[in-house]
């Protein structure tokens, strides 16, 4: 039961991780329709400026306090949306129209770029952070089992909670989030309704790419390490996350985030770590046979 | 004027430029020699940096002026001359791709470039069945390929089954996989199925890695057999039975690339030949169907499911093959080889190809693949320029290299048309 309830707990910070990029990616495909390939990167770069801005606040002695994370993640953010809103500029915005596969290969290449762009500049060997965050709660004792809720998994939990609910007041009660929807029900409509698309493109990535930020700068402060190539595999498993809540639905990209975590760590604690990856897979296919749209999308409906 | 807008566009370059590198490049994180981080600055690096951002947007302005470039979609410089050429190009490219080892010039290096080549031509026109003819988006294609090269090195390894016999039961097997993997994602459509592919690659791979009883895990499976020619080993001895000596040469360790170099080339224009012919039959014919329209199609009585299996069955099956030679002539495998990455440029040869247009993938491969041995030196540099060239040509012709088509059925005299008429399949 201990070990259990330890296992929910680290799943839903793991879990809330993952939910954090899904939105990026499902928010991108909600409003131009394309697999932003190289978000999982963008990713890698929020938590690669996160952990320049922690080595330097460090070496000014000055990383104290939730002042410092806040600080953190904020520099981490603006660094990253700028990455988001350039990488969208160069690489999608000239093949808006075009066909389908055009961006996605565009953007498969973005994706082995900023790789290889950060592995050029930062160096390719794995950066090992001490931890920066310390302490945490007994919640309960059984036997000689210790369930630990340390303050890094709660601030996880708060941030990531906090910044989500800024984030659905943004697309629920602003003109942003209202063009935003207006784009990813009809584009072009919007268009003539004078929505400025182009403009509210480039927000969502902007917007996509900071959640990712926050992602990044708190995936590097819980787990301490991190090299060029996280990207790939946190942001496959994001988009896994994406789809299996309904490709093109918020809540299930926060839902599915959830889920994968959660499959992933009960998975790795109760049968073998190394098929960790199997299994939140298995899940996603197995959930697609018998519901082809995720469990939030919305049923296609399909005009002749 | 328009030096007035360049200019302040090449301010905004820059301060946005100088937010990307500034954090990145400048100021570089290193590990001391006691596992703390510590910064390294780097102002100089992030400062041509910026310079060269500058200047590249000050001149792309003045010349082209503010608009974005819109992607065309209509056809190249190069088309209009490689059509009126095509009659004689391809047969010009099959001469040199012939004559290749006889050629002046020609030593192991070229030779060994060379059969990488034709077994990415290879894999791009395999691969070009499902996602260029029947319109289905695979991201997991190198999963069969991994089938394929696994197939015959255990095959080989734990029965002693010669590459002759293997050849054709790795493709069996891959395709096998190919249906099963075809058959969950029947009901998947678009990007679904995307992910469902890349998953089923990703999945292949990590259990290629764990399996380490069977699979010989991340270490690989080495010392699997080289091929002979059928039957006839190619030894350095010179032995009687083997091939120097059967075809009274000296013995030579060319001789065997040399037929490695035939084999792949006759294996890739199987490839090719099987689905030129397939294009032409019904079942080729319901492929692009289904890529034009998958509601018609079933209306008018097409079995998607035989239809949509089938391509992902001979898609799976070439690639299969292609990965049996590639473990016989590696002669070394592990699962290194079949990451993420081997699907991505596949596929970026099929649409970069102009989807569908097969000699437009040969071109792709031998531009890709080619285009990134020349950069050999650039070491950690190659795949960073391999990125950048990926977007910009992606950007610069979205259609690929051949965006335009020899319809496979017309109406009294068969012209050539816009690779833009061509449905992409939302499979």
């Amino acid at each position: 039961m201990a070990y259990a309830l330890q296992q929910l707990i680290n799943g839903i910070s793991l879990g809330m991780i993952y939910g954090l990029i899904a939105v990026g990616y499902t928010m991108v495909y909600g409003i131009i329709g394309m697999i932003n390939f190289a978000h999982g990167d963008v990713f890698m770069i929020g938590a690669f400026t996160a952990l320049i801005t922690i080595v330097l606040l460090l070496s000014g002695g000055m990383m104290e306090g939730p002042g410092a994370i806040l600080l953190v993640l904020l520099v981490s953010m603006s660094v990253t949306a700028l990455y988001g809103w350039t990488v969208e500029r160069l690489a999608y915005r000239p093949l808006r129209g075009s066909f389908r596969l055009a961006p996605l290969i565009s953007a498969i290449g973005m994706s082995i770029l900023l790789q290889n762009y950060v592995q050029v500049s930062q160096g390719a060997r794995v950066k090992p952070l001490e931890p920066i965050v310390r302490g945490g709660f007994e919640v309960m004792r059984e036997g000689g089992f210790v369930v630990q809720l340390s303050t890094i998994q709660i601030m996880i939990v708060s941030i990531t909670l906090s910044v989500l609910a800024v984030f659905t007041w943004l697309v629920t009660r602003t003109p942003l989030g209202r063009a935003m929807r207006a784009c990813e029900q009809d584009r072009k409509m919007a268009a003539l309704l004078g929505v400025d698309t182009d403009r509210t493109i480039s927000l969502t990535f902007v917007i996509g790419a900071a959640l990712a930020a926050v992602a990044g700068s708190l995936y590097l402060i819980r787990y301490g390490v991190i090299d060029f190539y996280i990207g790939f595999l946190v942001g496959v498993k994001a988009f896994t996350a994406a789809v299996l809540g309904g490709i093109g639905s918020l809540p299930g990209a926060v839902l599915g985030g959830l889920l994968i975590g959660l499959i992933e760590t009960f998975w790795s604690a109760y049968f073998s770590v190394q098929y960790k990856d199997v299994a939140a897979f298995a899940v996603l296919v197995m959930v697609l046979i018998f519901m082809p749209t995720g469990l939030l999308g919305r049923q296609e409906v399909e005009k002749v | 004027m328009r030096v007035a807008a360049a200019l302040r566009d090449a301010a905004i370059t820059g301060l946005v430029a100088a937010g990307l590198f500034l954090p990145l490049v400048a100021l570089r994180t290193d590990v001391s020699p006691s596992g703390a981080l510590f910064i390294r600055t780097r102002w100089s690096d992030a400062a041509i940096l910026i310079a060269l951002a500058v200047v590249g947007r000050f001149a792309l302005v003045l010349w082209l002026g503010r608009k974005i470039p819109v992607a065309s979609t209509e056809s190249a410089w190069w088309e209009e001359p490689l059509r009126r050429a095509g009659k004689f190009f391809t047969p010009v490219l099959l001469l040199v791709a012939v004559a290749l080892p006889w050629l002046p010039g020609t030593g192991r290096y070229e030779l060994d470039l060379g059969i990488l080549v034709l077994t990415y031509v290879m894999l791009g026109w395999g691969l070009n069945i499902v996602v260029g003819l029947a319109g289905l988006l695979d991201l997991g294609y190198v999963a069969f390929y991994a089938v394929g090269a696994y197939s015959y090195a255990l095959l080989a390894q734990y029965f002693g089954l010669s590459f002759w016999l293997c050849l054709p039961l790795a493709g069996i097997l891959a395709a096998f996989w190919g249906v099963l993997l075809g058959f969950p994602v029947l009901r998947l459509r678009g990007d679904y199925l995307a992910i469902v592919t890349l998953a089923f690659g990703e999945i292949i791979r990590v259990v290629l890695i764990n399996w380490a009883s069977f699979t010989g895990g991340p270490n690989g499976i080495g010392g699997i057999p080289r091929p002979s020619f059928f039957g006839l080993p190619f030894s350095m001895g010179g032995e009687a039975g083997s091939f120097a000596h059967t075809f009274g040469l000296e013995p030579s360790p060319l001789h065997r690339v040399v037929f490695l170099y035939y084999l792949i080339l006759g294996l890739a224009l199987l490839t090719n030949w099987v689905s030129i012919r397939l294009r032409r039959q019904p079942l080729g014919r319901a492929w692009e169907a289904l890529r034009e329209d998958e509601t018609a199609c079933r209306a008018l009585g097409i079995n998607i499911t035989t239809t949509k299996l089938t391509a992902f069955a001979l898609g799976a099956m070439f690639a299969g093959v292609a990965g049996s030679f590639f473990a016989t002539r590696q002669g070394f495998i592990s699962p290194e080889s079949f990451t993420f990455i081997e699907s991505a440029i596949i596929l970026a040869i099929v649409v970069l190809g102009g989807m569908g247009s097969q000699i437009g993938i040969a071109l792709a491969a031998l531009i890709m693949i080619g285009g990134f041995e020349v950069f050999r030196g650039l070491e950690e540099w190659r795949m960073l320029v391999f990125g950048i060239a990926m977007v910009v040509i992606m950007v610069l012709r979205p259609r690929g290299l051949v965006s335009s088509r020899t319809p496979t059925v017309a109406l009294g005299e068969r012209r050539a048309i816009s690779g833009a008429l061509v449905g992409e399949g939302r499979g």
